[in-house]
């Protein structure tokens, strides 16, 4: 090989773990092939597409250069700005669907709940590390307590998905900073009790989401129609799916939101159940990887944020097959590194960046 | 490196213990994946199978009939039409090319309708019908039905096209429906307004078929078709009928706009007539025209081309997008101005030796006449179009007092007429100048800005504007060329209301002077009295002469020595009947020489129609 070619692939590769990198490339390219297909061969958004990946594994490989103590410096900061934010939202932001999701600033739109869906373990992980040497019950209840305030804020917009995920990637840091089970088993008690609360405070759209789910054939035109087309594109991919581009229920439009939320069931549609099985694999593979790096992180905050980050991954990909396969209720969360959409792959690069920045950084205690 | 404490060692084996459990759960999370997935897509395969293949039941929208478009005697200027168009199937056909030949055989199909085959087809999705050609003629139907069984996968459908009956009458004010861009997508995708377009392939591009989209667009239905495994149609179930668009009546008058392009007889220019009682734009003539009836299905490329590259720009509205010294026609403006403001009394006359000199300076700023005026008043300044006069009257008043006053008949700023495009003219100062040029304001330069010439920039629509503000003595109605939208599900009308959009006070013997001066330009010894002669109302005007290019010093300006393109635009405002007036006009012929000989017999031609019906001499056809 050209020895310049050489180094200058020695210095892109530097920061990245070679094996995490190698899994996310196969299940992105998957997913642009999936795209492909489910944009019905538009070159156009394809391409775009592709941009988006492009500017994600920029984000990826800037923040793997930084190390984990200078992005535990950044916790605070980029918290408070987080709920500044959804504080400005919940005054004076976008009703899109609804829902009041999006902030105006200068020139273009955000959201700011992707922002909060990092922040937010950034900063219980911080938090939790700051007071390493005694952590007492009170540290993990205020550690709650940071976990509550952006997650109320993001649910009273309303934004069920978004607020269940901000609501993991926080819960996995306690877990891992080790939560009793007494109190883990408490807290689901309280949350099954608290169900009904919950179903009262909840808007229409969201109760016959879930409605839908326990039966969807009892509306099958309006809250049931996803799932039902969904379920009918991925049974009748059968085993080795109907082929590349020849999908009968995406392309002859019965399957909504194909291209973003219900990818997965293009995917299932054309490769069946062969390729549902090492798309699965591919992503279990990727949260395994993340768990490894976690295993051999240097210090608590990159442990706790190494840990949170790959169960996050695991959490997306899971809600997301889950409700495009009709376990789960439809809400809106994409298939993380397949689904078109920039915003939610660049959130991806971020969080993968800081997990090849903390096993950049691993302690050599247990390295192998 | 800290040191590993014993505690630490501790904690870290807690967390791998945590960290193991995590891995066993997400493991046997996926694991509930794929049995549900092996379930779905092995063992009820058949059932979703059978449920895929039997899912034939598609939604199929229907376009909404556009809304018409109407002048305001209920004349339609634009319509749709039922047009039969050829469309294919490609993925039930084997050899796209040799049925494309064999298609040639039955249809005209030339070159440029196979390019546009080929675009439309690159741009489909897998699925789709895609055009082959539109606009059948009786004779290609029948041909076509009578081969139809050698073509599988070609039918015969009919779709609605926007069509403009008056062809390039009015073009420029109707504008043209085209196919919805990837840029006009983007926009309604940033309005929001996608949802509103299903079913709809073609948007306003121009004109008011662009501001009232939304009152003539209509909401498309849903017919539910039964449809086979390759999604096509076999049989409807139900329907939902569409919802028309709303109707606009527009404020012109087809006839009268007919008069004024036809008065052109070929030459450039532009002509706009509104009523100053309301501001109602009774034409908006725009020569040469287009036919935008070429842009409804997407213009071909080379008819695109001609338009575009003609050195007699086809396609520029001119009454707002041309902005023309405004020369002459601005001298009534600049006489009020200078009762107004108390530079000049009207009985004060000046010597007008045929040319003014700034004092202490050698330089010769010429009148028209070269011979000169002699004494000369405020009347007679505007009857003879004095330039002497108001080269000092200029001078007296300062550029930026003549700025303000003007600006109070909205020069230098847009009508804000209900079209886009408009262009603002410009109204000079000191300001002004510094801020474009970085440069100190000059004498000379208002000396020439006193006779509408230098920096002063003026529309046809300006000068409407302005000439019905002044017939109406003061009070501004915004013009605009729609008069109502007839709401088509409930048969309610919405008027545009006409409502002053400013009042400017003048002194009532100041107006009637100069509202006296400007009777006298078309009576005999004024400039266009020639094209007054014989008129049984009385008409208050003004002739104009704008220069395209300077003459030096010393040296006369000859029509016949100088090409035709760098001849003087002729401009003529005015409006009639003096007392009481009921249409004011601006008229712009390029190139055309002098005011009165060229442009003042466009607007007598236009007056004769609508204040007394009578046509011109060689009568215009209306299609009716």
């Amino acid at each position: 090989m050209n020895p310049w070619l050489l180094r200058l692939w020695r210095f892109l590769a530097r920061p990245l773990d070679l094996h995490l990198l190698a899994l996310l490339g196969l299940l992105s390219l998957i997913g642009l092939v999936t795209l492909y297909s489910a944009i019905d061969e538009s070159m156009t958004r394809w391409s775009g597409q592709l941009l988006n990946y492009g500017a994600a594994l920029l984000c990826m490989w800037l923040v793997a250069q930084i190390s984990p103590a200078r992005i535990a410096s950044l916790a605070v900061p980029l918290y408070v700005l987080g709920l500044l934010l959804l504080v400005g939202v919940a005054l004076n932001g976008d009703v899109v669907n609804g829902a009041r999701r999006w902030l105006h600033i200068g020139v273009t739109r955000i959201q700011p709940s992707e922002l909060v869906k990092l922040a937010t373990p950034m900063m219980i992980a911080w938090y939790l590390h700051r007071h390493q040497e005694f952590l007492k019950p009170v540290h993990f209840l205020t550690a709650t307590l940071l976990l509550i305030a952006p997650l109320a804020l993001v649910l009273r917009q309303p934004d069920l998905g978004t607020a269940m995920l901000i609501g993991a990637g926080g819960f996995y840091v306690l877990f891992l900073a080790g939560l009793r089970y007494r109190v883990i088993t408490l807290l689901m008690l309280l949350a099954v009790a608290a169900l009904p609360v919950l179903w009262s405070s909840m808007h229409d759209y969201q109760r016959r989401r879930v409605l839908t789910l326990l039966d969807p054939s009892q509306d099958p035109l309006g809250a049931g129609y996803h799932t039902i087309q969904a379920m009918i594109a991925v049974g009748s991919g059968g085993f080795t799916g109907k082929g590349w581009t020849n999908g009968t229920q995406s392309h002859l439009d019965f399957l909504p939101e194909r291209h973003t939320d219900f990818i997965f069931a293009v995917f299932a549609e054309e490769f069946g159940m062969l390729g549902a099985g090492v798309m699965i694999g591919v992503i279990i593979a990727i949260v395994l990887r993340g768990l490894r790096i976690a295993s051999h992180a240097n210090g608590l905050f990159a442990r706790l944020m190494a840990g949170s980050l790959a169960l996050s991954f695991f959490t997306y990909a899971f809600v997301n097959i889950g409700m495009v396969i009709g376990i789960l209720p439809v809400v809106g969360v994409p298939l993380p590194l397949v689904s078109y959409g920039g915003t939610s792959l660049v959130t991806m690069g971020l969080g993968f960046g800081i997990l090849m920045s903390i096993h950049r950084h691993r302690s050599n205690l247990h390295a192998t | 490196m800290k040191l590993t404490t014993r505690e630490e060692l501790d904690d870290t084996e807690k967390y791998q213990a945590r960290l193991q459990v995590a891995a066993v759960f997400i493991i046997a999370a996926f694991g509930v994946l794929l049995a549900r997935l092996l379930v779905l897509q092995t063992v009820q395969y058949e059932y979703y199978h059978t449920l895929a293949e039997s899912n034939r039941i598609s939604l199929v929208p229907s376009p909404p009939n556009r809304g018409l478009i109407t002048d305001r005697n209920g004349v339609v200027l634009a319509e749709n039409r039922a047009v039969y168009t050829l469309e294919v199937y490609p993925k039930d056909i084997a050899d796209l090319k040799s049925t494309l030949r064999e298609l040639s055989g039955v249809i005209d199909l030339n070159d440029a309708d196979l390019r546009r085959f080929d675009k439309r087809l690159r741009e489909s999705r897998k699925f789709d019908r895609v055009a082959v050609k539109s606009f059948l003629s009786d004779a290609e139907v029948a041909r076509f039905a009578a081969a139809k069984y050698r073509f599988a996968g070609v039918e015969l459908t009919t779709r609605l096209f926007r069509s403009y009956p008056m062809g390039t009458t009015a073009a420029h004010v109707l504008g043209h429906v085209g196919r919805i861009s990837p840029r006009d997508k983007a926009a309604l995708e940033a309005r929001g307004e996608t949802p509103a377009y299903l079913g709809i392939e073609s948007i306003g591009k121009d004109g008011v078929e662009k501001t009232y989209e939304a009152e003539l667009r209509g909401v498309a239905g849903y017919a539910e078709v039964e449809t086979d495994a390759a999604g096509r149609g076999i049989r409807t179930l139900s329907q939902t009928a569409s919802t028309p668009g709303n109707r606009l009546r527009l404020a012109l008058d087809i006839q009268l706009q007919k008069i004024g392009e036809e008065a052109f007889a070929g030459r450039r220019g532009a002509a706009v007539a509104i009523e100053p009682a309301t501001g109602d734009i009774l034409a908006l003539v725009s020569q040469p025209s287009f036919d935008p009836n070429a842009f409804v299905d997407g213009i071909d490329p080379a008819t695109w081309r001609q338009l575009n590259d003609s050195r007699d720009r086809p396609l520029t509205n001119r009454p707002l997008r041309g902005a023309y010294p405004p020369g002459s026609t601005i001298k009534p403006f600049m006489a009020l101005a200078a009762l107004e403001t108390g530079t000049r009394p009207a009985e004060r006359s000046i010597f007008d030796p045929g040319y003014y000199t700034l004092p202490g300076q050698a330089h010769h700023y010429r009148c028209w006449k070269s011979e000169g005026h002699g004494a000369v008043d405020l009347h007679r300044s505007v009857v003879v179009s004095c330039d002497t006069y108001y080269y000092g009257l200029a001078v007296e008043m300062g550029i930026e007092r003549m700025h303000d006053f003007l600006a109070r008949f909205n020069f230098g700023k847009v009508s804000g007429i209900d079209i886009e495009g408009e262009r603002s003219g410009l109204n000079p100062n000191e300001a002004w100048k510094r801020a474009r040029f970085k440069d100190k304001w000059y004498a000379g330069d208002t000396v020439s800005a006193g006779i509408g010439q230098g920096y002063v920039l003026a529309t046809p629509m300006q000068l409407a504007y302005a000439t019905a503000v002044m017939a109406n003595r003061g009070t501004a109605f915004r013009p605009h060329l729609a008069k109502e939208v007839v709401d088509i599900q409930s048969g309610k009308l919405r008027r545009v209301q006409p409502k002053p959009e400013y009042t400017t006070h003048f002194d009532e013997g100041n107006l009637e002077r100069v509202l006296d001066a400007m009777v006298g330009v078309t009576q005999p010894g004024g400039t266009a009295s020639q094209a007054a002669a014989g008129a049984p109302y009385r008409i208050a005007g003004k002739t104009g002469t704008a220069q395209v290019i300077g003459i030096k010093q010393g040296h006369k300006y000859r029509e016949s020595e100088i090409d035709e393109r760098y001849r003087d635009h002729a401009w003529f405002i005015a409006f009639a009947p003096a007392e009481a007036p009921r249409i004011a006009l601006a008229i712009l012929v390029e190139n055309g020489g002098h005011g009165g000989s060229a442009a003042a017999p466009v607007a007598r031609k236009m007056m004769d129609y609508w204040l007394l019906g009578k046509m011109p001499d060689a009568p215009a056809e209306v299609a009716q």
